[in-house]
């Protein structure tokens, strides 16, 4: 039985233009909706398939607004058990406090007597890509970390992880309880069924709030990196460019190397 | 002072850590913030300590702080960081810097964290020196942060490809400084227990290759890759795909190009049925040459890119690969 805890934060889906607040202090996705990074999609399904591996559970959370909740519900859908929603104002706080909010529902779910064997979180946020809420998630909690993890499994109480190094497919071994980060790559993230959005309507649903940041961003402002504006030239349309191409990759020294 | 992690491949310094050294000693000369250190946690080979001198006396490296312990010899990050942290307290340096990469950014993670201090990742550019404010990437490229670093230690990672790595005005002799550093059992508990060498050299040629082929949802199905493959191996280069294509399955994961995916710069880039995402460009846009194969002339890829052709890649493709053949005959 392993209760794991996985980690996701509401940002806004930037796979288009992307525009910033009057404030400069957040990219404005009013217009363009909001979804989690590939990576939180992937830990949630490693935490769906670990808790019924296990017979154990799988809860959710976020840090963020109320309007997370719509983010809880997707991984709800897709499995989890239960959800917890830290409302705090996420713009206002740093990696530290995010990993201080996160690690104060761990203390306290400990405390009622849920120990969450297993932490799973993003390797890094789609938003502002911080790459160290878990390592200071583990730090806080005084457990051990891994970054960058593509599989996940638990064997009694240990959990054997695999992720990509410089050299390969690097595997490792750590006792439980511990914290992992998780990149894209390793398991599919399902679909949720239509069964599961009606089960994840009354999915149990903590609402806490957290107290003031402590640390803070250091957040100047947001800017857009300079446009460049277009200088491509057509080679030409359909096959009858291909001779066109192949001057070109002579020019650029990579034919016949 | 400026410390910088280095991280080292068969041919001395990596290619990033080689640009952060760039940058930091840039950084370093403009500020006047001192000399140049460097930092390498646990063994490596003759050759290529031999090659990583011939690097930091290159980068312009005053002193080189190398962590030694045989249990150094298997990657445990929080170790690592165990070591880095002992530099910085002995040397007390302004910047700690570090490539962007997963270890680059882990290590700093964890030595931010024990020194209670803040991280910046992917810095591309320093604004100012006082207050110290960076700017760095977020959104996956697709947006800046500047941020502000006051603390006495500024943690941060440096951007891939954010600059080109350049040689000193003066090489220097770097002093060699071997330490054993402050370990705990705790230290060792995350580690590398076996490593499977597979995959490593595909992700490997993809990173480190002069040309890649791109592939994206317009290579149409899991049998629509033959002719790419063909242009791939013609023009000796790595195939680089899309995330639709991986999460289609496809193609492998490790193929994959962007933000959740690789980062490339090779001198080419082919991108053929990928409209050119935000997260797809983060990944490319530090190819020298981008030559798109689209049938959309409105694609992002498109008109972000230096040359285009445009229409069906199932046709153009082959096309193309006969013409090599021709020519290369
Ligand atoms: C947080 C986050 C992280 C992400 N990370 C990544 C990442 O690392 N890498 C990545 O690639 N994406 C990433 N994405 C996804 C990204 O937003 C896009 O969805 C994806 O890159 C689109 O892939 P595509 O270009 O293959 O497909 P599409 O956008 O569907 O484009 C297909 C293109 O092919 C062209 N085409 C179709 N048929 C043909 C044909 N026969 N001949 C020629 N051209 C044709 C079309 O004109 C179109 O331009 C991420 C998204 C998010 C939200
Ligand atoms: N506000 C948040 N709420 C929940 N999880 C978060 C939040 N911010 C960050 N995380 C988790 O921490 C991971 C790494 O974030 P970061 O260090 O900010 O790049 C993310 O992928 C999430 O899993």
């Amino acid at each position: 039985m392993v209760n794991v805890l996985v980690c996701v934060k509401r940002v806004p889906d930037s796979s288009g233009e992307i525009l910033l607040t009057a404030d400069e202090q957040s990219v404005d996705a009013r217009h363009v909706g909001y979804t989690v990074s590939p990576h939180e999609e992937c830990a949630v399904e490693l935490a769906v398939q670990i808790a019924s591996a296990t017979d154990g559970t799988a809860t959710v959370l976020s840090v963020g607004s109320e309007d997370a909740i719509e983010q809880l519900r997707n991984a709800l859908a897709v499995g989890c058990s239960d959800a917890v929603l830290v409302e705090a104002e996420t713009d206002r706080f740093g990696p530290a406090d995010v990993a201080a909010a996160i690690a104060d529902v761990v203390t306290a779910r400990a405390s009622e007597g849920t120990v969450y064997d297993l932490v799973l979180l993003g390797n890094d946020a789609a938003d502002t890509g911080d790459f160290q809420v878990g390592v200071r998630l583990a730090y806080a909690l005084g457990r051990p970390v891994l970054t960058g993890i593509s599989m996940v499994e638990v064997q009694g109480d240990r959990a054997i992880a695999r992720g990509d190094g410089p050299e390969g497919t690097e595997i490792f071994e750590l006792p439980l309880p511990a914290v992992v980060t998780v990149m894209e790559g390793g398991v599919a993230p399902r679909y949720p069924s239509i069964p599961g959005r009606m089960k994840a309507k009354k999915a149990p649903v903590e609402n806490k709030s957290a107290g003031p940041p402590t640390v803070g961003p250091g957040r100047v402002r947001l800017k857009l990196p300079p446009s460049q504006p277009s200088s491509v030239e057509i080679l030409g349309e359909g096959p009858d460019a291909a001779p066109a191409v192949v001057d070109l990759l002579t020019r650029l020294g990579v034919v016949g190397r | 002072m400026i410390v910088v992690l280095v991280e080292t491949d068969r041919e001395g310094a990596t290619l990033v850590s080689r640009e952060a050294l760039t940058f930091a000693r840039e950084v370093a000369d403009r500020a006047g913030a001192g000399p140049l250190h460097a930092v390498l946690v646990g063994p490596v080979a003759d050759d290529v300590d031999a090659a990583l001198q011939g690097h930091l006396a290159e980068q312009g490296v005053a002193a080189l702080h190398h962590a030694v312990d045989d249990r150094l010899t298997a990657y445990a990050a929080a170790a690592a960081a165990a070591a880095v942290v002992d530099v910085v307290k002995t040397a007390s340096p302004r910047m700690l810097v570090a490539a962007g990469t997963p270890r680059g950014n882990e290590i700093l993670a964890h030595v931010a964290t024990r020194l209670q201090v803040a991280m910046a990742a992917n810095v591309v550019m320093v604004d100012s020196d006082d207050p110290l404010v960076v700017t760095r990437q977020v959104v996956g490229g697709a947006a800046q942060e500047e941020m502000r670093l006051d603390d006495p230690v500024a943690v941060l990672s440096v951007a891939g490809h954010a600059c080109d790595p350049r040689a000193a005005e003066a090489a220097t002799t770097p002093e060699r400084l071997e330490f054993t550093p402050t370990l705990t059992d705790a230290d060792l508990v995350a580690r590398v227990v076996r490593v499977e060498a597979e995959a490593v050299d595909d992700s490997a040629a993809l990173t480190s290759a002069r040309v890649v082929v791109g592939a994206g949802r317009g290579a149409g199905g899991p049998d629509g890759f033959k002719e790419l493959l063909e242009l791939t191996d013609l023009l000796d280069g790595a195939l680089g795909v899309s995330r639709v294509v991986t999460s289609l399955g496809w193609r492998p994961h490790h193929e994959q190009v962007g933000q959740t995916g690789s980062r490339i710069a090779p001198d080419v880039y082919i991108p053929c049925g990928i409209s050119g995402a935000i997260q797809h460009w983060a990944g490319c846009s530090s190819a020298k040459t981008i030559l798109a194969i689209n049938s959309d002339p409105d694609a992002p890829m498109v008109t972000k890119a230096h040359y285009a052709v445009i229409g069906d890649l199932h046709e153009i493709v082959p096309a193309i690969n006969e013409e090599l053949r021709r020519r290369m005959a």
